[in-house]
This record gives structure tokens, sequence and C-alpha cells, in this order.
């Protein structure tokens, strides 16, 4: 599609929590553009609903100069190539899985060759990009500063977000959306709030941007790809194999929807089996001595553990984008404890003996404003 | 209160019955061992269920006869029973076929061979009980395999096919038999029940094989599935209809050899078109007073005027009509249905036919009729007039756009 012709622009969003952000972007961008006098249409990805808690899910806004270039992306689920991808939530850089067979796609994977990933985020740039696949052309990340907007089904976290992302596309994208315009849609959606602009405007100016070259970013996420069977060798009578007994889902490991994931101190762990019961996914593998250890491919971070469990700082839930891999860590604390604590007081930020205190003065990376589950995040 | 299971019987010769076209299908359900079926009372099909308890109470027959809510479960409890290996017969008519409709869909989508009956029968309002083929017509597009009977002993014949059929690894299709209300539901005739093991000998034991749903075969059905699946998922069902025509063509032959009956054709029953320059063609119990007319209208008029019978209309036939019609001058396609404004406001089967022909160098002319509706008989001068009108259109006579006609309809 010409470029200067059309321009696409996908959310990549935690399903449930952020769909009205999502929803709210989209539309803001063509009625953004409408008042340059372009055309476009705004629309969610229809296999996304009914959504899931956290697993990832796609919105797009496609702003075109007129309505024949812009059926070129209509009656279409996604474009299969956009200008602009967003993701609201930096740990969705580790790789979007939105249903089974889909497999884990590079957050990139859509993004055209120079074209643009913006990313809410507290974090710098390059903490970004070492957890972003390797990429395979260039394109620029910007960080637009702020940390991930969550809320529920029903309500919608007013925290500008919508606005920022905004001011940052005008940054990127003048000539489909002017500062000015992009103000002036904002301040209309805000039903007169004039801090709207001010957020618009400090997207605009606060946007960091870190030009990514081929072969930047990490290669160690897993790879997750399935080919899909024709009509001669699927099973007929629309027939899937169940799981057996202890197997997982080869097609649907659903680990993409952790926001934060649960570390557990063994050390303080009182067997009581609360985690393992309320798991909702069946995630906790009973160990030889009888402690709960997750199995991190199917954890979908929920946080459920962390709140039922009894013990004070036994199970802690850790900002995702401090983890580079999936594996279990039981095996380290049965060989070597010291080793499993000093990991599990660096990732939880709270000390592996409770005689001992906290293990720094502020806990670095629990953030329970990114967790949607916990009392201080969600709906509040 | 139990009721005693008599061994089963072990007649070693064929024997007569004057039997309605419900009884010859429930003697089928008897012959076919079912396992379960399922009813709730409709008229004509209820013929079949009071049939069957008969043959239950009276220690005859061993099958987990279900009387459901509504057609809606009806439907859905064979559909599932069947998926866990039960051979099934089910069945209604009219509006009741209309209630289960959903679970008509899905059993074909879901290619489990479950064998109903469809008496078919008048969509009220207003209430009437005669026949009319729009019930079993409406789910001609999904998947079901719909053939037409004309006697009892069809009803009969057809029925272990259907089994025969459906069962088929090849096909795994559901069948639904249409039965004329009135006049071949609710008639005896006399009727020929083969030995049971004879039918044995047709009808192997159904095997659902790694389909089945068992704790030792952990599969999981009709998933959610989207725009990634669900094409290949059709193409499937495409071509389970399309092997069906073989599949047909097979047991046909055997049930031939085994039964000794059952005509030259699995598809089309001709009569006396060898030398015909002009035929009709129907489905179902019409074709009887068709032939009256037939006879009749030879020995009046020396009319060279013959029958073509469509016995499967899903799948459709399209070679053998297709080499049967284009042999004549003109076919008169009668429609015991109704299309409200489809092309040329012709019936389904109408519509049908003339597409099979479209793509022939050479081919009849095709007049319509709607006739029958609601059960109403055809009576002679009727059959008179659809042959007059016929003749005239092979000779050319045929006003232009009049290629539909109402009959026996009062002004």
């Amino acid at each position: 599609m010409a470029e200067d012709r059309s321009v696409s622009i996908e959310v990549v969003y935690r399903g449930i929590f952020q769909k009205t952000l999502a929803q709210r972007i989209c539309r803001s961008v063509v009625l953004a553009a409408r008042k340059k006098g372009h055309t476009g249409t705004a629309f969610a990805r229809y296999g996304d609903s009914p959504e899931r808690n956290g697993v990832p899910a796609k919105q797009f806004a496609v702003v075109a100069a007129d309505e024949l270039e812009l059926e070129a992306s209509m009656a279409k689920y996604e474009p299969s190539v956009v200008d602009v991808s967003i993701a609201v939530d930096d740990t969705l850089v580790k790789g979007v899985e939105s249903w089974a067979w889909y497999g884990r796609q590079p957050i990139w994977k859509p993004v055209r060759a120079n074209g643009w990933l913006l990313v809410t985020s507290d974090k710098k740039p390059d903490e970004v990009l070492a957890q972003t696949d390797t990429a395979e052309r260039p394109y620029t990340l910007g960080i637009v500063p702020g940390g991930a907007s969550f809320a529920g089904l029903w309500v919608y976290k007013d925290d500008h977000t919508d606005f920022r992302v905004l001011g940052a596309l005008a940054k990127i994208l003048p000539q489909w959306i002017a500062l000015d315009d992009a103000k002036a849609a904002s301040l209309e959606l805000a039903k007169g709030d004039r801090s709207a602009v001010a957020s618009v405007q400090y997207g605009y100016d606060s946007t960091t941007m870190r030009p990514v070259k081929a072969g930047e970013g990490t290669s160690g996420h897993e790879v997750l790809q399935f080919k899909k069977p024709g009509w001669t060798t699927m099973r007929p009578g629309i027939i899937v194999e169940a799981r057996k007994p202890g197997e997982r889902n080869p097609y649907y490991k659903k680990y993409g929807a952790r926001t934060m994931r649960p570390v557990v101190n063994f050390d303080t762990c009182i067997k009581c089996t609360m985690c393992w019961l309320d798991c909702p996914d069946e995630c906790f593998e009973v160990t030889p001595e009888g402690h709960y250890e997750v199995v991190y491919e199917a954890c979908i971070g929920c946080g459920i553990c962390a709140q039922v469990c009894p013990v004070k700082d036994c199970i802690v839930m850790v900002d995702e984008l401090k983890f580079t891999d999936n594996k279990d860590k039981w095996q380290l604390w049965k060989q070597d404890r010291p080793t499993y604590n000093a990991w599990f007081e660096d990732m939880s930020g709270v000390s592996a003996d409770p005689k001992r205190g906290a293990a720094g003065s502020v806990p670095p990376n629990a953030n329970p404003a990114a967790n949607p589950t916990t009392s201080a995040g969600g709906d509040e | 209160m139990a009721v005693e299971v008599k061994p089963k019987e072990t007649s070693e010769v064929e024997t007569e019955q004057l039997a309605t076209g419900c009884e010859a299908i429930a003697e089928a359900i008897r012959l076919a061992d079912v396992d379960v079926m399922a009813a709730y009372p409709i008229r004509p099909y209820d013929g079949v269920m009071q049939a069957a308890a008969k043959l239950i109470a009276n220690g005859k027959m061993d099958v987990e006869y279900i009387v459901a809510d509504g057609e809606h479960s009806q439907f859905e409890i064979v559909k599932h029973a069947c998926a866990v290996g039960a051979r099934v017969f089910v069945g209604s008519s009219g509006v009741g076929w209309f209630y289960a409709f959903e679970a008509i869909a899905v059993t074909a989508g879901l290619r489990l061979p479950v064998v109903a009956i469809c008496g078919n029968r008048a969509l009220d309002d207003p209430g009437a009980f005669g026949t009319e083929h729009n019930d079993s017509l409406a789910v001609r597009d999904l998947g079901w395999l719909l053939p037409w009977a004309e006697t009892a002993q069809e009803a009969l014949d057809l029925a272990l096919m259907a089994w025969r059929v459906a069962e088929d690894k090849r096909v795994s299709l559901p069948v639904a038999i249409g039965l004329d209300g009135a006049f071949l539901t609710h008639s005896q005739h006399i009727v020929k029940i083969p030995t049971q093991a004879a039918v044995d000998k047709f009808l192997p034991k159904f095997d659902l094989g790694d389909r089945l749903l068992h704790p030792d075969n952990p599969i999981t059905i009709a998933p959610q599935v989207d725009q990634d699946w669900l094409m290949e998922i059709r193409r499937q069902n495409d071509a389970a209809m399309r092997s069906a025509l073989g599949v047909i063509r097979e047991a046909h032959a055997d049930f031939k050899r085994i039964f000794g009956r059952g005509g030259d054709s699995p598809f089309l029953d001709e009569y006396m078109t060898d030398d015909a320059e002009v035929v009709v063609i129907g489905q179902g119990t019409l074709s009887l007073p068709m032939k009256v007319a037939i006879r009749r209208l030879r020995k009046e008029q020396g009319l060279r005027i013959g029958l073509v019978r469509l016995k499967w209309f899903r799948p459709f036939p399209t070679e053998e009509v297709v080499k049967s019609l284009r042999r004549f001058k003109a076919v008169g396609v009668i429609d015991r249905d109704y299309s409200f404004g489809s092309p040329y406001y012709g019936g389904v089967l109408y519509n049908e036919i003339r597409s099979a022909l479209y793509s022939q160098a050479k081919r009849p002319v095709i007049v319509g009729f709607i006739a029958g509706l609601g059960g109403r008989e055809i009576e002679q001068p009727m059959a008179t007039e659809i042959f007059e009108k016929t003749m005239a259109a092979a000779k050319g006579d045929l006003a232009a756009g009049d290629t539909c006609h109402w009959i026996g309809v009062r002004e």
C-alpha cells in the first residue's frame, strides 16, 4: 500500500484490561486524521473476542487519503503490514501469542521496514529492546513514557495513555495527524477537559526515539510456529486431540498473557496446597518434598497464587520483563539454596529469610499497580 | 416397568406384513439393531414412535427409547449418542423438524451418521397435516443425505440403505428419509420383511473408529475454530457428499444381491421411458397417480410419455439425471414444494433440474409444476393437464415467461 496514500496502525494490548484503551486510541487516530480531511476505519480483530484476561489482542486504525484508497484496508480481520505498532504494555515485547495455533510472534512482525514500534513504558529504550525479538528489518522504537494502563471490562482508567500515544503519533506521522488536530480531537474526546491537550503535548514532546537496526534485539525467546493442516490432512468431524493427563497444550502456551510472574520462596513455603488448588491454569507441580513449583510455560501471571498464599512474601509477583526464560526454578533451589535465594531476592526485592527483613530498601519490581489482580491495581 | 426382551427372532425366511410406511420404518429400526432412538410426537412422523414403542412393548426390540422434551433435544440426544458410538434413529415433521434446526445443522457439520425420517408435512401456519417437501428440503444445503421413498417397502429398504451409507467412513453424514405424510406414513401396504441374517450381511456393525468419544480415546469435538479452519471443514463435508454417490451405488448393488430388490438405478426409477418423448420427474408418492395417468393417456391418446422418479435429492445424482433427461424433448418437473421468489417462480426441484441440464448442448424444454401442496391429491385431470402442458412445450407452444404452472389450485 502506498505510504503516502494511507497509513495503518495497530494497537497490541492486554485482553479485557486494555480493551477500552485500545479502542480509544484507534478511534482517536481516525478522528484526528479526519480533521485534515482524511478518511479512515477503526476495528478490533474479530477473532480476539471474547477476550481473555491478559491474552494479547489487537485493534487497528487505518487512515487513507480517500475512500477508494481505504477500500484496500476494508473487509479484513487485520492488516498484514502496518506502519506503526503500538504496544500499550511493555511486557508485550516478549512476543504476541493470541490464540491456539497462532504461535508466538515477534511484536514487530507486521511492522514495515523503517516503520515504528511505540511502547508505553517506564523503562529505557535499551531495556525494552533487550527483551524484543531480533529485528529482521530496521524500525524505530519509540518509548511513550508511562506504565501500563490496566482497567476492567466495564470501566476505563482515564489516565490519558490514549492522549499521550496520540501525541506521539502526531510526532511521527505529521502528514496524517497534525498536532493541533490531535489536540482538538482529544479535547472533544475528553469532553472539554483541557488536561487532555496537555497530555497530547506531553506525548509529542517526551516520546524517546531509538532507531533499531536489523539484528538488534534478543534471540532468547521460544520459537512457536505451526503449519495449519489442509482439508485432506485434518481429522474429519471437527475433532482435535484432547490432552492426555499431565500433558499441556503444545499449540497454545498462554505465558504470553503474563505481565508479572510469581516467584516462590521454598524455604518459607508451608506446603498448604492453596496455590496449587486455586491456580486456574493448574500450573503448579508438586515436588518430591511436597513443595509447589510454578511451571512458567503454563502460568498466565494472574497472581491468584500470591493472593491466596497465607505466608507473607512466600509467593511474590515480579515484573515479567526481568526474566529472560521460562525455566522452572525448583531444581536450582534443590541443588544450591544460597544461589536460589540470592536469585529470589534479586528478582522479588524481598528477603528470602523473613528474620532478616527486606533485602533492599524498596522492592524495585513488585509494582502492584501493574498487576490487575492485586488490590492496588485493576479498577481502582 | 421392565420389559422382557425375547431373543431375536430368527426367521430364516422373508415374511410379509401389511404395514404403514411408519411401521415399515420401525421394522427397519429393529432389523438394524438401533441402540438409541429419540422421540417427540408430531404427526405424521409419530407413527414411527408408536410402531417402535409397540415393538419394544411386545419384547421384539431392544433399543434405548428416549422421549425428549421437544424436537431440539430429540435431535441433540441422538447426535451425542452417535458420537459415543450408538447406532441411532430419529425423526420429525414440518415445524417440529424446524424446531430442531440448530441440532440438525450441527449434526451434518460434525459428520455424525444419524439416520432420520422426515415425515413430510406442510409447515404451519395454518395447521395442516398433509405432505409438502419444504421441511426436508430446508436442510438440502447442510450436508444431509436426502432420499425419498415411494412405498412402505421402499421406506424399509431405504432405511437399511441409510445406515449403511451414512455410517460408511467415506461418507459419515446424516440421512433424512422423506416420507410423504398420510400417503406413505399412514397407509398400509404389503411389505416384505427381510431376515435378520440377510440384514446382518448387508449392514456391518457401526464403528466410528478413532472418532469415537470415549475415555480411552481422548478427543475434543467441535472446538471454536473461526476463519482459520472453517473453510477446510466445509471442504471435507463437500468431499464426503461427493463420495456418497459412489457409496450409494455400492450399497445399492449389494442390496440387490442380498435382498433381490431395488431396481436398475439407485438414484432414478424410470417408468415407460424407453419410447417416451416427454417425461415428468418428481419425488415421493406423486409418482403413483402419474403412473396411472401415463398408462391411461398412452392407451387413450397414444402419447409417448413416461416418468422418472428421483430417489435421492442429496447427493444430487447429476450425471444420472443428465443422462436420463437429455433423451427427451420435454421434461415436466413436479414440485410438491414451493420456493417463493426463485428463478421463474419454480419449485426447488425445478431449478435443480434446470441447473443440472444447463451445460448440455442438447437439452429438453423444461416446464415446472407446483402440485399437491398441503397434501392435496394429484387427481387424474391434474395429471392430464401436467402432461398436456409438457407435450405442448415439446412442440414449442410454450408462451414465453410462462414456464411454471400451479396445478389444481382454485382461481
